[in-house]
């Protein structure tokens, strides 16, 4: 059922539920476990998967289009700014990849409310223009308009 | 029981509102707040904006950057190959306004954290494509929707947008938005000065191939319903090229991307038998698209047309020969992070069905269509171009205003303006944003002012599923088919059944006609009749209800653009079998509708296609 939680690990913290694009992850209150109420609504877009704190969430392909005995883990490091995917085939092969996932620390973009304004609401810049894109004005259109 | 009398009603005041949070959203609230320093703005998500929109999962290129800093290209090129990859049927103003200001987003997204491939040699960015740069995309939400929580005065997550407000003394002028939370059930009422959309497009309008649990892997998100456009549509707002709606040829059931294949690892797509097919037909889509054939690069709908050529005469599958290229660690590594970023489930089917990328081909197929105003396609609103670009006849006071005083779009939203992606959208929230900071300025003397008793009816009619189904459960035993409702997902299904059949679906070989669209009509008419007998267990449905809703009334549009022109502009992406051929002489135009809420009928017309760039 795409995404799927497994009793013995899930605590019901909900975060799966929180984050969840698609708002099919909810608490299911005989078990006060979370699980997948409408699978095929799931895009498999691992929001869920990356956001349990418990390792409680996975994925199994859609049951239309995927044999069984596949896995696709994922372990999302934030504080080291990488992801590490582990891709299990079904004939046993398995490929790891680890990948960047950001070159800052989460949280320290700045909000523009600090920043100056240096053009006019009038004029045709944006913020940090022309100075980001390397030069002294943004491109006209020179030629067809009357 | 929930019953909408025991909802209470929250009202939010704000200058700016902006409605969804995906890359347009964001982009709409960092302008807003640079501009309008002291302004509340007010975001409201249906989802959580931490992991919301297309973007939700990552993604693996930025598909739009000029590299105006290192003369790569100028706006007029990207004018031009939009245009080309449209059919010729293109807002010039909208395109090059867009190109002239994204290479400023994309160092943004860079400078805060965004890893961006970068060419060793130049220090420039790497290029997949002629447009693309490479990046290791799997945070690209959460970094830019920080700098949206950076911004905003307010987020609201879990609140769904149901409907556009109109001023109660002006009948043409935005006031705010109404909408339910999905998590409390509480009725929001969002007064605004001025008003943004940037809500997704849409998915499950058209039957998907997978229909068990595959259904949910369509391309496109599957939370994608399509408010971009029937907010704006149920507002009187006049709508561009809905009939333009995408297929895309992706990895078969997983709709992996093909494009780091394509262009960046060269790899090579053939039919059953190894033959190359793309410019197989050229001659015989020369006469019916005319010298459309020429444009280079290829245009994207012609491309599908000769992979569907090609499968029709029974040459499939179409195979991506991606052994052929992964000969080096390096590129194998390549080749799957473009799945790990953005389509984790291509790398299921893979490992599943234990096809090894290294070792043999790959499946190719066309897609469901979808509805979008952001990729290789164009549907959306009809807005106001910038004014020192715009002819007369695009240009109405403020960028990217709809043609409602005070509400203005971005991203999907708006419409003939194509090959935005993720960089462009967000680049447009931006310009949309810093045009309603001045409207806001401009027309400083205004507060919203509601009518009360249509809100207090709008609240029994947002939260009359939940009392429809209070009131009809005990009919039946138990189970889902009862005389009295409709539940949303059979609402979907019956739908996409009517879309895929007469609309020109992947179930029609994507062909219709005058005589299946107007039973087409007529079928959505009655599903449209049936909404209000839409049945919720609870706030999860009644989500789905509302989304149904947004994707009844905007295929609605679709169907009504497709019967009015009278001409196969993008074959590939779909044909008029009665009128196959491209026809430039009557119909190099846009085509416009524009639905009239107080007397509930639509009327369409031509808008003139103007030249700006050679």
């Amino acid at each position: 059922m795409p995404s799927f939680i497994y009793v013995a690990s899930c605590d019901g913290c909900g975060q799966c539920v929180d984050i969840c694009p698609s708002d099919i992850l909810h608490i299911d209150k005989t078990m006060r476990r979370a699980y997948n109420m409408e699978p095929d609504y799931c895009w498999e877009c691992y929001s869920c998967v990356k956001a349990c704190p418990q390792n409680a969430v996975d994925m199994r392909g859609y049951a239309d289009i995927s044999p069984l005995g596949h896995s696709v883990t994922v372990a999302r490091k934030p504080d080291e700014g990488k992801i590490s995917w582990k891709i299990k085939y079904r004939n046993g092969q398995t490929k790891e990849f680890t990948f960047p996932i950001r070159t800052t620390k989460f949280g320290s973009i700045k909000s523009p409310a600090e920043l100056e304004i240096r053009a006019q609401i009038d004029d045709q810049l944006l913020s940090h223009e022309p100075e980001i894109i390397g030069a002294v004005e943004i491109p006209v259109l020179r030629g067809k308009l009357q | 029981m929930i019953t909408r009398s025991g909802k209470s009603t929250r009202y939010v005041d704000s200058d700016v509102l902006i409605i969804g949070g995906g890359m347009a959203g964001c982009g709409a609230a960092y302008e807003a707040r640079y501009w309008g320093k002291k302004l509340k703005i007010v975001l409201v998500e249906k989802a959580n904006i931490e992991r919301s929109g297309a973007v939700a999962m990552g993604l693996s290129a930025i598909n739009l950057f000029l590299g105006l800093k290192w003369n790569e290209n100028k706006p007029e090129d990207f004018v031009k190959y939009a245009r080309n990859d449209l059919m010729g049927v293109i807002r010039e103003d909208l395109l090059y306004d867009i190109a002239r200001h994204v290479d400023s987003t994309v160092h943004l997204f860079e400078e805060w954290g965004l890893p961006i491939i970068k060419d060793e040699s130049t220090g420039h960015y790497k290029r997949e494509g002629r447009w693309q740069v490479l990046i290791h995309g799997e945070s690209f939400k959460p970094i830019v929707a920080e700098a949206a929580q950076k911004s905003a005065t307010e987020i609201y997550n879990r609140v769904m947008i149901t409907h556009l407000l109109m001023d109660r003394d002006h009948p043409n002028r935005i006031a705010g938005a109404a909408g339910f939370s999905v998590r409390d059930g509480t009725f929001y009422v969002f007064r605004a000065k001025a008003a943004i959309v940037a809500s997704g497009g849409a998915t499950h309008i058209f039957r998907p191939r997978s229909v068990g649990e595959g259904a949910g892997r369509t391309w496109y998100s599957p939370w994608s319903n399509g408010s971009a456009y029937a907010l704006l549509i149920k507002a009187g707002a006049e709508m561009t090229q809905m009939e333009n709606r995408l297929v895309v040829t992706r990895f078969k059931d997983g709709y992996g991307p093909v494009g780091a294949w394509f262009l960046a690892l060269k790899a090579v797509a053939k039919n059953a038998y190894g033959e190359e097919y793309e410019r197989k037909y050229v001659e015989e889509q020369r006469k019916l698209y005319g010298n459309y054939v020429d444009s280079k690069p290829f245009p994207t709908c012609l491309r599908n047309d000769s992979m569907l050529r090609e499968v029709k005469a029974g040459k499939g599958p179409i195979l991506m020969h991606t052994e052929e290229v992964l000969n080096t660690e390096e590129k194998e590594k390549e080749g799957w992070e473009d799945f790990l970023d953005m389509t984790v489930s291509q790398s299921i089917v893979w490992a599943s069905q234990n096809i090894d990328p290294k070792d043999r081909p790959a499946e190719l197929q066309a897609s469901e269509p979808y509805v979008m105003g952001s990729h290789a396609t164009c549907a959306g609103a009809w807005v106001s171009g910038p004014e020192d670009l715009s002819p007369k006849e695009y240009f109405w006071g403020y960028n990217r205003m709809t043609t409602i005083e005070g509400l203005f779009g971005a991203g999907d939203t708006v419409g003939a303006s194509a090959h935005k992606f993720s960089s462009g959208s967000f680049t447009e929230g931006r310009i949309a944003a810093k045009a309603a900071v001045k409207y806001i300025q401009d027309h400083s003397d205004f507060a919203p002012h509601l009518d009360d008793q249509y809100i207090k009816e709008l609240k029994g009619e947002v939260f009359r599923p939940l009392e429809t189904y209070e009131i009809y459960k005990n009919v039946i035993v138990r189970g889902s088919v009862s005389p009295a409702y409709l539940y949303p997902n059979q609402g979907v299904l019956r739908l996409e059944k009517i879309m895929d059949e007469y609309c020109g679906g992947w179930g029609q070989f994507y062909t219709t006609n005058s005589v299946l669209l107007n039973r087409g009509i007529e079928l959505l008419g009655m599903l449209r009749e049936d909404l209000p007998k839409l049945a919720a267990e609870n706030l999860h449905q009644l989500q789905r209800a509302w989304e149904l809703d947004h994707r009844v009334w905007t295929a609605e549009a679709v169907i009504r653009h497709t019967l009015y022109r009278e001409e196969t502009r993008w074959p590939g992406y779909y044909y008029r079998s009665d009128f196959p051929a491209l026809d430039d002489k009557n119909w190099h135009v846009f085509v416009n509708s524009r639905y009239d809420p107080y007397k509930g009928s639509w009327s369409l017309n031509k808008k003139s296609m103007i030249n700006l760039v050679e």
